[in-house]
């Protein structure tokens, strides 16, 4: 089972995680402006890359945390992780 | 003890594999449509653009060997019990065609009917099953309810106790539904593409698409540039890196789906049983094994194999519904890449490219459509309009927010 490095609680179990999608999505700052096409981009269309992909997972069975880490898609291979609050890379 | 004289031996109805059923051309220079990906959707689609379109001048680039790709990694079921009216028409219409395959291709594809059930485990599983058995019915699809004893009937070796973690409350039933030989499948298209003229071309990948003036010129392949008046993406799972090469997003996700197989048994299972609570699916292969079907991996990925838990899960749950599986032998379990789209149904038809065709998104179950979708996609590719029965699938619903929505809905979860 792969181990997945949770920045807090250290190396765990795959099971003990949540997978939350792509990393660094934010919402529309001015929502009001967003045509229909914006907004279909918003909440439908991610990132689909067959290689590193910045995503956020949970620690859900753990410290219920979540963080953001980059993962290549071929591979499942965690090359970095880090806090959600700030960019400090906690995976060489 | 001699076998009794109607005893059919596992395997014995399955014909003698092909020497060889189509040619290796070498790549022309041009071609009226490429069509990218070989396996179930991107054989049929050539077939039917040659044989009921009239497009006769038609390549099918494949990056490894034909039908090698999720066409040899899928559970084969073939259903049409979908709830919404657009997805319940073009699962039927698949269905229909599935019932003359062998007649059409003139080749055994194996389809059996031997029926699907879908399995209700608590009171809103039985509600929606209900409901999604009255819109079939409303649809003209044959469907039933059956309570757990008749579920018991269809197939004994269930266990139906009220004593188990999930017991089993009911279940929708499609007798028309069943599974087919899914590589016999593909060489029976392969065979019928090729003698209609169609290049299948392996071993060929396409590594960029030209564009000239917001139009589809060709494509850069590992075997050279290929020109081409149109091109017809079906890649299934690398939809996302095809279209990337054209500064096309799409709003799909690629993630592993696992499967496995049991060693070869004597027939045991009569039906195919779906569980999308606990999910596991259920069938026995022509030949034996046992071939059982999990949830998607959480996660995306292209790597082609996914978590060892979700196979545990898996078998725990099959292991509660039957039994009779505890002592059978794991063979051998692997992944296929599907693409999932934000309302489970496939994504069809144009692409702001002209001359571009997008076929993607069918998730976990592209392999049931493989007639039908080859049917309409060659129309549409053929005719640049959507036939009707895809129509509802284009591109622009998830701007439109005519979305056909069948996550929980389609009796599988994603």
């Amino acid at each position: 089972m792969q181990l997945i490095p949770c920045p807090w609680c250290g190396p765990r179990e795959e099971v003990e995680f949540h997978y939350g999608g792509q990393a660094h999505l934010s919402y529309p700052t001015d929502p009001a402006a967003l045509s229909d096409a914006d907004w279909a981009e918003y909440v439908f269309y991610r990132d689909n890359p067959a290689g590193p992909f910045p995503e956020r997972w949970q620690h859900s069975a753990g410290c219920r945390r979540w963080f953001n880490a980059v993962r290549d898609t071929r591979t499942y291979e965690f090359q970095a992780g880090h806090r959600a609050e700030d960019d400090r890379q906690v995976i060489p | 003890m001699a076998p009794t004289s109607d005893a059919v031996a596992p395997g014995s109805r399955l014909p003698e594999h092909p020497d060889f059923l189509w040619n290796n051309p070498e790549p022309a220079r041009g071609y009226d449509v490429l069509v990218v990906g070989g396996g179930g959707h991107g054989l049929a689609t050539a077939y039917h653009l040659a044989r009921t379109q009239g497009v006769s001048n038609v390549a099918v680039l494949e990056k490894g060997w034909l039908a090698g790709g999720n066409m040899a990694r899928n559970t084969t079921i073939i259903r049409s019990n979908y709830l919404w009216d657009e997805s319940a028409r073009i699962y039927e219409h698949a269905l229909t065609l599935w019932e003359n395959l062998e007649n059409e291709l003139d080749y055994p594809v194996l389809f059996d009917q031997r029926g699907v059930l879908n399995l209700a485990h608590s009171l809103q599983d039985v509600r929606d099953s209900v409901r999604r058995v009255n819109a079939n019915r409303l649809n003209g699809i044959d469907a039933e309810w059956l309570e757990p004893a008749e579920v018991k009937d269809v197939c004994p070796i269930l266990n139906v106790s009220p004593d188990i973690r999930y017991p089993v409350l009911g279940a929708s039933y499609q007798p028309r539904a069943g599974i087919a030989k899914h590589d016999h499948v593909a060489w029976g298209y392969a065979r019928a593409a090729a003698g209609l003229g169609v290049d299948l071309i392996q071993n060929c990948e396409v590594t960029g698409i030209r564009t000239s003036g917001g139009r589809v010129t060709g494509v850069r392949t590992t075997r050279g540039d290929i020109a081409a008046g149109k091109v017809a993406l079906c890649a299934a799972g690398h939809s996302s890196v095809l279209a990337g090469m054209v500064g096309l997003r799409l709003p799909v996700a690629s993630h592993p789906l696992q499967a496995m197989v049991s060693e070869l048994l004597e027939p045991v299972h009569p039906t195919v049983v779906m569980s999308n609570a606990v999910h596991v699916y259920v069938s026995q292969a022509h030949k034996g094994e046992l071939v059982l079907g999990a949830g998607i991996d959480s996660y995306n990925g292209y790597g082609q194999r996914g978590s060892f838990h979700v196979i545990e899960r898996q078998l725990t749950a099959a292991l509660e519904l039957f039994p009779i599986f505890a002592r059978a032998h794991l063979l051998r379990t692997w992944a296929g890449i599907v693409d999932v789209s934000p309302d489970a149904s496939p994504i069809i038809g144009r692409t702001p490219i002209a001359g571009l065709y997008l076929n993607c998104g069918w998730g976990t179950g592209g392999f049931k459509v493989t007639p039908g979708l080859g049917d309409c996609f060659a129309h549409t590719v053929a005719r640049d309009e959507p036939h009707p029965f895809v129509e509802p699938f284009g591109l622009e619903r998830f701007t439109t927010g005519a979305l056909v929505d069948e996550h929980g809905a389609a009796a599988v979860a994603h």
